[in-house]
């Protein structure tokens, strides 16, 4: 048993936690407040007021009435779970049974494991909080990304019905098109910052100043003036390309109930359909993260102090700890709410349209971007 | 022959399609900003606002039955609303009145008078068609019931929310 | 790496081979392929060489595969289900393989360093993708454009021949 000696169960027993931390802490419960934000959001964009009564369930313990809260409705998310929890499981009888049972698994977990390499907080406890400090960070995302497009394919081609077929073929057309243009609008950030590590690359922005907003280490030079002009371009190619890869509105042809019923998921009910949903969800939290991390210097306060391995177990380090990882979820929060606020402004495309733009104009846009950034770096010192 | 569409000349700011973009951002943003600070009027907020004041008299709720200003059950039994019913909502037993009422030779009384309100599609016909004017749709409308059983109105049910209609036809009255 | 990992990933990946060959659904051979792929980055992972790991599953498992499966899908297949396996064919591979696994095992043991241990990597003072890049874009210069340049012909051609099948 000498191999047992050799296991960092410290190391191990840190990721867990971490692991748990971040999934069943932070992401499933934004991710079922933000379905509840997204209906509660677009109710008021149109007017409406949208689910304001489904308060927290306390009569079920003796209570007069539910707890309501603020608006009133936070409540949905759960009654949503238990609806999803307690629905009939249906799986229609000319599905191919393993792939439609794979499909909603695959879908998952891709977008929950590329949170793994996100530094989403500075030490804390004497750790780091990021579950897995690769040096491919960003690679390994774009990665990720790719195989989650298993999920949805998968679940079009054993639903073996067409609408569902139809949005897969969409589905997987659309993902390979913009994984392009997100690839290479992230090159001028990681030619700048000169690093594929993703804590290396918020180590820069506190140093240089947020990418997207260069003054906040408090002052700005003619390079970082000049830089912000490919960096807003690669910025607004990024999100475009990431509403793209999360089948969002104004790109979710995948799933445009209009022309394909639901698109890939419509043969799906209950606790699969729901897979589906946490893993659209959770696909769009790690983009957001993506940006956060690339663009808007991840769990960074600007004018704030920063925890060192040391100073992170004393009380301030602690709290001063918790802040950076609330920072970071709330530029998080941010991008998720631009994320809804977008899809209930535009119109959805057609796909013409939409691989007009991917190859036409966002893939050239950003290998241009590519030389002049290139080009700053080299002339302006 | 083929018609072409006239596409209008873009201007490059339209072509970019980001300024648009920005605008409709503009847009949603406001009303969601008047939504925040309460200026959107909303639509009426059904459990706690009811809109029962201003029903009209011609509103088609609930079919009920109703009395006359004696008391006495206008519905003859006749059938003819269980007939015309198009959702066979209605289902009546005929049966006599009492032998020491006063009109016991002359009309009829439904034994049994079932309204199976899950069916009931409020269209008024039982209404239109009644010759005795017995039977109304009032104006409930919020008919509920936790199984199939509660969704149907007895009898009793029906005289207690139609109450008593005077002054429409008269019925069989010796006295008048 | 722990060898039980190495183990463990190793083994799932030779039995998703193995599947690739025997399942007769073209979709769970691509499927199967996508898994050993997988299981081989782990590896590469395992021996600190990330950057080849992720880029195995960009590359391969994301985009490549993702287009064959594509291309599986949108054909009919059912032929292909009901096919049996054919005796010579069978042994034609055997044969080959045998063969192969004959002509590795010569090449092994006429090799003098495969018979004692590789002794264990030390810790690099850059980081693999540093060193990629750096291996790229100095030593192996002109190869690399070389490659760069026989790529951008062949997808012109590509290019070219289809447009002229249209016609």
């Amino acid at each position: 048993m000498d191999f047992l000696n050799d296991i960092p169960w410290m190391l191990i027993a840190a990721s867990i936690a971490k692991t748990l931390f971040l999934i069943f802490g932070v992401v499933l419960p934004i991710v079922s407040y933000t379905v509840y934000a997204e209906r509660r959001v677009s109710a008021l964009i149109q007017d409406r007021l949208g689910p304001n009564r489904t308060g927290f369930p306390i009569s079920l313990f003796g209570f007069e009435k539910d707890l309501q809260l603020f608006l009133g409705g936070l409540g949905q998310p759960i009654a949503d779970a238990v609806k999803f929890l307690l629905k009939e499981e249906f799986t229609p009888a000319h599905v191919n049974k393993f792939y439609f049972w794979l499909a909603p698994v695959l879908a998952m977990v891709p977008a929950l494991s590329t949170l793994a390499v996100l530094p989403f907080g500075n030490y804390l406890f004497g750790q780091k909080m990021v579950v897995a400090d690769v040096n491919v960070g960003i690679l390994y995302v774009f990665a990720i990304a790719s195989i989650g497009v298993y999920g949805i394919v998968l679940a079009g081609w054993s639903s073996n019905s067409k609408y569902p077929f139809l949005g897969s073929i969409r589905a997987s057309s659309q993902m390979i098109s913009y994984e392009l243009s997100l690839g290479l609008s992230a090159v001028p950030v990681l030619l700048i910052i000169g690093n594929l590590n993703l804590s290396q690359a918020i180590q820069y922005q506190i140093e240089n100043g947020w990418l997207l907003l260069p003054f906040t280490d408090g002052n700005l030079t003619l390079r970082e003036l000049l830089l912000w002009i490919p960096v807003l371009i690669s910025f607004i190619i990024f999100t475009i390309s990431m509403f793209a890869e999360t089948n969002r509105l104004p790109f979710d042809l995948p799933e445009s109930e209009t022309e394909l019923v639901a698109g890939y998921h419509t043969e799906y009910s209950a606790m699969k359909f729901a897979l589906f949903f946490l893993g659209e969800y959770a696909a769009m939290i790690a983009g957001s993260s993506v940006i956060v991390v690339l663009f808007l210097g991840g769990w960074h306060i600007p004018f704030l102090p920063i925890n060192t391995l040391e100073s992170s177990t004393t009380p301030a380090g602690i709290a001063l700890g918790f802040l950076h990882i609330t920072a970071f979820f709330a530029k998080v929060v941010g991008i998720l709410l631009f994320f809804i606020w977008v899809r209930w402004t535009l119109p959805r495309f057609r796909f013409d349209q939409l691989m007009k733009l991917g190859w036409l104009y966002l893939f050239e846009i950003a290998l241009v971007n590519i030389f002049i950034t290139a080009a700053i770096l080299a002339l302006v010192k | 022959m083929a018609y072409t569409v006239r596409r209008p000349n873009l201007t490059f700011w339209e072509k970019l399609y980001l300024p648009n973009i920005v605008a409709g951002l503009a847009i949603t943003f406001n009303h969601l900003k008047k939504m925040l600070k309460g200026e959107t009027k909303v639509v009426m907020q059904y459990p706690e606002e009811k809109w029962d004041a201003q029903l009209p008299e011609y509103y088609r709720g609930a079919p009920t039955l109703v009395t006359d200003e004696h008391g006495r059950e206008r519905c003859v039994s006749c059938q003819l609303c269980e007939f015309i019913c198009p959702p066979r909502a209605i289902k009546i037993t005929p049966g006599s009145l009492p032998t020491d009422s006063k009109f016991a030779k002359v009309e009829k009384a439904p034994q049994a008078f079932d309204i199976d309100m899950s069916r009931c599609i409020y269209c008024g016909l039982c209404e239109e068609v009644c010759p005795e004017q017995a039977i109304y749709l009032r104006k409930d409308y919020a008919v509920t019931g936790e199984s199939r059983a509660d969704m149907v109105h007895h009898k009793a049910k029906l005289y207690e929310l139609g109450g008593s209609m005077p002054g429409l036809v008269h019925k069989w009255n010796p006295d008048k | 790496m722990s060898p039980i990992l190495f183990w463990a990933f190793s083994a799932l990946m030779l039995a998703f081979g193995v599947s690739v060959i025997l399942n007769r659904d073209p979709v769970a051979s691509a499927l199967s392929l996508v898994a050993s792929f997988l299981c081989l980055a782990a590896l590469f992972v395992g021996l600190d060489a990330f950057f080849i790991g992720v880029i195995q599953v960009l590359v391969y498992a994301g985009a490549v595969m993702v287009l064959f499966l594509f291309i599986i899908m949108l054909l009919d297949l059912k032929a292909e289900k009901r096919r049996s396996f054919n005796k010579f064919a069978l042994l034609g591979g055997a044969a080959v393989t045998a063969l192969f696994v004959a002509g590795l095992l010569k090449v092994i043991s006429a090799f003098p360093a495969g018979a004692k241990p590789f002794p264990a990597l030390g810790v690099a003072s850059v980081d693999d993708v540093r060193q990629v890049g750096l291996a790229i874009f100095t030593r192996f210069n002109l190869p690399f454009q070389t490659v760069g340049v026989l790529v951008l012909v062949a997808s012109i051609g590509v290019i070219v021949l289809s447009r002229r099948q249209l016609k």
